[in-house]
């Protein structure tokens, strides 16, 4: 089993992703600079946080429109496992592997802190090891992180079950005031077209080891880990 | 031929825009009252085509592909020569 964090200029939770990876998870994990392109194939791929292209413009928006991204699209289109997370979920929004767009939180300040979301879905590759309505601590890092998307497309998330995560207060209750963001409908985990793709504005990796005060994100790693070595996502050939 | 070509994009009419409710704050602080505030950002685009329909085609591809994001923006395109 392989994982590949890609790094973009201005990524800086790579290594972050990459030591809960390698270190805490055990995976064997490559970090991918993105003019190198996708060489090899990976299991699954993690675009990590940061400050891609120095957010100019929109976050993510033009690391959306990198050439590697077609690699991504490629490895996703197979069936393969894509995470996206903070500036990572900004990138998959902007190059359309989930619709909608994260953009300017309501009060429009970077917001660093612990907050609590409730797991809404249970049965994708990501969130298979947490119970339904299960609720988690872990940290968000952001200034563009509210979700935003057409009426109609947020009613067919809910139909087709597509949210992972949505802002909630510690007893798992969703409330404007522990809406840290102003997302719709408190938002802030959706899943692609087959699952295979989440994307995330909280950092996982900020929470996948009791030292750094919650453990809480790990359990996205392990579900991953998971549905690959079960078979039930298809995994990287070999010798490509 | 050279056109100069502007292209403003905003966010769509009834998007929340915190950065204008904002700006439009601290104007009343200042004494000035406003009915409504929105910001935009202009693109100041010089490119060579055959004609003003061209420059036009290409600054709506420009939109289209990366300067605007449809779920929240809308945009004016003028061509000048």
């Amino acid at each position: 089993m392989r994982f590949a964090v890609v790094q973009f200029g201005g990524s800086n939770c790579d290594r972050d992703v990459w030591h809960i990876l390698q270190d805490v998870c055990g995976v064997s994990t490559d970090l991918v600079w993105y003019k190198e392109r996708l060489r090899d194939q990976y299991d699954a791929i993690v675009i990590p946080g940061g400050f891609s292209y120095g957010d100019y413009l929109r976050a993510g928006a033009i690391a959306a429109r990198t050439p590697i991204m077609e690699d991504i699209r490629s490895h996703a289109d197979a069936g393969r496992l894509v995470l996206g997370i903070c500036n990572g979920a900004q990138i998959g929004a902007e190059s359309g592997l989930v619709p909608g767009i994260f953009t300017i939180n309501a009060y429009p300040k970077f917001v660093c802190d612990w907050v609590h979301l409730r797991v809404e879905n249970t049965t994708s590759p990501f969130t298979s090891q947490y119970r339904r309505g299960e609720v988690i601590r872990i940290p968000i890092a952001h200034k563009e992180g509210r979700y935003v998307a057409p009426p109609a497309v947020l009613e067919k998330l809910e139909r087709d079950n597509r949210i992972a995560f949505r802002f909630c207060d510690p007893y798992g209750v969703c409330t404007p005031e522990s809406n840290p963001n102003g997302s719709a409908r408190g938002i802030t985990g959706i899943l692609g077209t087959r699952d295979n793709i989440l994307v995330m504005m909280p950092h996982p990796e900020r929470a996948s080891e009791p030292v750094l005060g919650s453990d809480a994100g790990r359990k996205i790693f392990d579900s991953m880990i998971h549905a690959i070595a079960s078979g039930s996502v298809p995994c990287a050939e070999e010798g490509l | 031929m050279k056109f100069d070509v502007a292209i403003t994009i905003g966010l769509k009419e009834g998007m929340l825009d915190p950065e204008a409710r904002a700006i439009r704050h601290a104007l009343s602080n200042l004494g000035f009252s406003t009915e409504s505030l929105a910001t935009a950002r202009v693109f100041q685009v010089s490119l060579e085509a055959q004609d003003r329909d061209e420059a036009y085609a290409r600054a709506e591809e420009m939109c289209a592909r990366l300067l605007a994001n449809p779920v929240i923006h809308r945009y004016r395109i003028e061509v000048s020569s």
